[in-house]
């Protein structure tokens, strides 16, 4: 029985390093307060290098003009917190969320698909730190002494089964206390730290040889109960805790966005973190929403009459369904842009807010003998592209409605995965010689919208045409009909009208004579004629 | 004044192929001669002046330019170790006349399908795309007019492997409208030279995108003064970015406009055009698909009859002919 913890060291700063990789190299100093009295709470190491310290007022950090000041974040550190459970998750089911900054882990029965505790605490850190996150992994034998070593001892370690109190025993005694507590509890926390300083008791080994009955008549149980900690023989089941299967990542900005490029660049951000955040847990996402908050000022004082209504409620949001399961940053960022381009915010944006609704990867497994079909990623890229450039409802694939409208048809999403994962075998093997069998189906080329056009009719029946294209008119030298359809009577959308299908004398190229039908339609409810296609 | 030119690949895009075994004569050459690599390196662009014509008289000027160290003499590679181009793959179009007439549709190539209105282009298109889907092909139509009837192809076409790309003004939101407009429209709002960019950078974008069998240009209701000027580098990147891959290029025009970028260009024509005297009554008869006594209603379209001629090709060097071949309407059955 083993057990892992993970724990992110200097937390506040942690948060913000992930949601700003370039700071890595800065010194970096966390304020946290209402303006003008807030206060350093934490800072790097390099900042500390330089004297800034926690307890410091931001006037002063301000002396040091290298410094990087980022006030506290919850959004970050909630992100932060999310990727650090699904690290976790990402190894064990049974997953303990003992603080915002660490996290605990049941092995048991981990060794045969990661190798040993060593291998697995590697491989938690290297998981980590693709998740944005420097940590410290320890394994022990007991819950208490895996998360004391992971607080204690930066890097990995991997305590033996009976060396917990030699392992510890170097340890300061506030490592016991390194909880964050309420208010409260960390008063008393603080007091027992000043006793035992007091008592010349600094670290682990002292504390676990003091006699028990007189720790106990000094401290009661709750002396008991750290001297137990800081021997490694300390035993408690595990808190198991589902993560919830919630994808979000935000940012809030200091000073607001106004072009879409610096946009981009935070969104990348984003989403190399939400996909590493769906990687770890061996998911993808089908749904991505995008809610910018947009600078009230100017989405409410100024009244743009154009905009969309979500602009006016200063929140404004545009969801990207994706016809299969993807995980690729790279692409998400494209379609987004895309988008953003498509239907701008029209605001300064104050904060973004990305969420991804998780699917399970598509498990599909190309034949060697089928036809190679478009990639999804690069084909949802391409028709988004699409688009852009002829419109959005005029790019898809066609599905015939149930009606006899000659028009009853509907554009939808173009899929190529889906199709060989439902039908391929079916449709892949399809004899090809089936059709030589059978002659062409004559085409119609419609003419939308139908061409207006002025019909001489003789008996009834149209014997001359005019219309606006020249090669359109002339008599009519063949004519078959009237077919009469009709239809949705019940509706507002009624529709009834005379089919005729007629030979025209038209110049063909070089100023040869030729013969083309058409489709002549003579609109019952309107009264009016049209040309609606052409047989090709 | 003569001249020797020595590659002629502006149609395949290949080098020249020239082979040392086809100078045997000049005998002391070997086969890593410099001449070989020269006229490989200079292929597309020497033109030796003054020389006179044929393979010998042009190695003996080679061979004197090399005396003359106008050449330089390192790294020839002998023509049988260059890269020999594979044959073509040719699938069906979904017309057996059309088949026997050229073979099939040849992949990584670019086929043109030209005739005038009701000359059938349409037709052979939608057969090129109901074969294609059939083998389990993804298609991808550009529609130039919005002008493809959605009941025409049901009944051949898998319609879930057809990606239509609807060219023109943008629609509202209700794109098909279901309703006879009861005025007068524009048939085209926006001049066609937009539309026709659409259809460019549409096809750019789906060449690039690969994974097609069949990509189709639909540019049969464009006026061909609007067609001619997509201009030929256009064309020459279109063939480039299909060559090698699986994929084949389809244009359908009202006429020939790619120019040497097709491979495979067919002539389409009503088979009816060459028998009508519209001056000759009796004529009119023979256009008529059933007896004119009839009542109207009585008579049906059932189809016409197309008359393809291969125009072009430059996948083999048969002498040009035609065949005929019949269509029918869905509704005949």
């Amino acid at each position: 029985m083993s057990f892992a913890s993970i724990y992110v060291p200097n937390f506040p700063v942690a948060a913000a390093l992930r949601a700003e990789s370039e700071l890595q190299a800065a010194a970096l100093a966390i304020l946290e307060g209402k303006p003008p009295l807030e206060k350093v709470i934490a800072v790097n190491e390099k900042a500390g290098r330089m004297g800034i310290a926690p307890g410091m007022t931001k006037a002063q950090a301000e002396l040091c003009t290298e410094i990087a000041l980022r006030s506290r974040s919850a959004l970050q550190e909630s992100s932060a917190h999310a990727a650090l459970l699904d690290c976790a998750q990402s190894f064990s089911p049974c997953v303990e969320d003992t603080a915002c900054d660490t996290v605990l882990l049941d092995l048991a029965g981990m060794e045969s698909l990661f190798g040993s505790t060593s291998d697995i605490s590697h491989a938690l850190s290297h998981r980590a730190a693709a998740l944005g996150l420097a940590v410290n992994v320890a394994a022990a034998s007991n819950p208490d002494s895996a998360v004391l070593a992971a607080r204690g001892f930066s890097g990995i370690t991997v305590i033996p089964p009976g060396k917990e109190a030699e392992q510890l025993r170097r340890l300061p005694v506030k490592v016991l206390f390194a909880d964050r507590l309420e208010k409260d509890q960390k008063e008393q926390a603080d007091r027992l730290l000043e006793t035992l300083g007091r008592w010349g008791i600094h670290d682990l080994q002292a504390l676990a040889a003091l006699p028990e009955i007189a720790l106990s008549e000094r401290l009661g149980q709750k002396g008991l109960r750290l001297q137990e900690l800081a021997r490694g023989s300390s035993s408690r089941t595990l808190v198991p805790m589902e993560p919830p299967m919630v994808f979000v990542e935000e940012i809030e900005l200091e000073h607001p966005i106004v072009l879409l490029e610096p946009l981009a660049f935070l969104l990348n951000r984003l989403l190399e973190q939400l996909c590493a955040r769906l990687g770890s847990r061996a998911l993808a996402t089908q749904e991505l929403q995008l809610t910018l908050t947009l600078d009230s000022f100017h989405s409410s004082d100024i009244d743009y009459p154009s905009l969309p209504s979500q602009v006016k409620s200063s929140l404004f949001s545009r969801t990207l369904r994706l016809p299969l399961p993807m995980l690729d940053a790279k692409v998400f960022l494209k379609l987004l842009q895309l988008d953003l381009s498509a239907h701008p915010p029209g605001a300064p944006i104050m904060k973004i807010r990305l969420a991804a609704e998780p699917a399970h990867p598509r498990s599909a497994q190309g034949g060697l003998f089928l036809p190679p079909s478009p990639e999804p990623e690069k084909l949802e890229l391409t028709l988004t592209r699409i688009a852009g450039i002829v419109g959005e409802n005029k790019v898809g694939a066609v599905e015939l409605l149930d009606t006899h409208h000659p028009e009853g048809f509907r554009m939808r999403r173009f899929a190529a995965e889906m199709i060989r994962k439902t039908r391929g075998e079916k449709s892949g093997v399809a004899e090809p010689g089936s059709t030589k069998e059978k002659s062409a189906v004559t085409a119609l080329r419609r003419f939308r919208p139908p061409l207006c056009a002025n019909v001489t009719l003789k008996d009834g029946q149209p014997v001359k045409l005019i219309c606006r294209k020249r090669e359109i008119q002339g008599d009519v030298l063949w004519k078959a009909g009237p077919w009469r359809f009709s239809g949705d009577w019940w509706e507002h959308e009624a529709w009834s009208r005379d089919e005729w299908d007629i030979a025209l004398q038209n110049e063909a190229s070089r100023g040869a004579v030729a013969i083309a039908l058409y489709r002549l339609v003579h609109d019952l409810l309107g009264g009016g004629w049209f040309v609606e296609g052409m047989y090709d | 004044m003569s001249s020797a030119v020595i590659s002629t690949s502006a149609a395949s895009g290949r080098p020249f192929l020239f082979d040392a075994e086809t100078v045997p004569e000049t005998g002391s050459v070997p086969t890593n001669s410099p001449i070989l690599e020269y006229s490989k390196a200079h292929a597309g662009s020497a033109v030796l002046d003054g020389m006179e014509h044929g393979p010998k008289a042009c190695w003996r000027h080679l061979q004197s330019a090399i005396n003359q160290q106008r050449i330089p003499p390192a790294s020839i590679t002998p023509a049988s170790r260059l890269e020999i181009r594979p044959a073509l793959e040719m699938v069906s179009s979904g017309v057996p006349a059309i088949d026997a007439l050229t073979g099939g549709l040849p992949r990584g190539c670019l086929t043109e399908i030209c005739g005038s209105a009701s000359s059938g282009r349409t037709t052979v298109l939608l057969a090129a795309l109901a074969s294609a889907t059939c083998r389990g092909e993804f298609c991808a139509l550009v529609d130039a007019s919005d002008a493809l009837d959605p009941q025409s192809i049901a009944t051949g076409v898998d319609l879930d492997r057809l990606l239509w790309v609807r060219c023109g003004e943008n629609l509202t939101s209700k794109n098909n409208s279901r309703e006879i407009p009861r005025q007068l429209h524009s048939r085209n709002d926006r001049p066609a030279e937009h539309r026709l960019e659409q259809v460019l950078r549409a096809t750019d974008l789906l060449l690039e995108s690969g994974g097609f069998g069949v990509i189709a240009l639909d540019l049969a209701d464009l006026p061909p003064q609007t067609a001619r000027r997509i201009p030929l580098t256009t064309w020459f990147r279109f063939r480039r970015a299909v060559e090698h891959k699986p994929t084949i290029l389809l244009s359908v025009e009202q006429q020939p406009i790619a120019g040497s970028c097709s491979s495979l260009l067919l002539q389409l024509r009503p088979a009816r055009e060459n028998l009508l005297n519209f001056d000759d009554p009796h004529s009119q008869e023979q256009l008529s698909l059933c007896d004119s006594i009839l009542p109207t209603h009585a008579d049906l379209l059932t189809g016409f009859e197309i008359k393809a001629e291969l125009a072009l090709s430059r996948l083999n060097r048969k002498p040009a002919y035609s065949v005929m071949f019949p269509t029918r309407t869905a509704w005949a059955g």
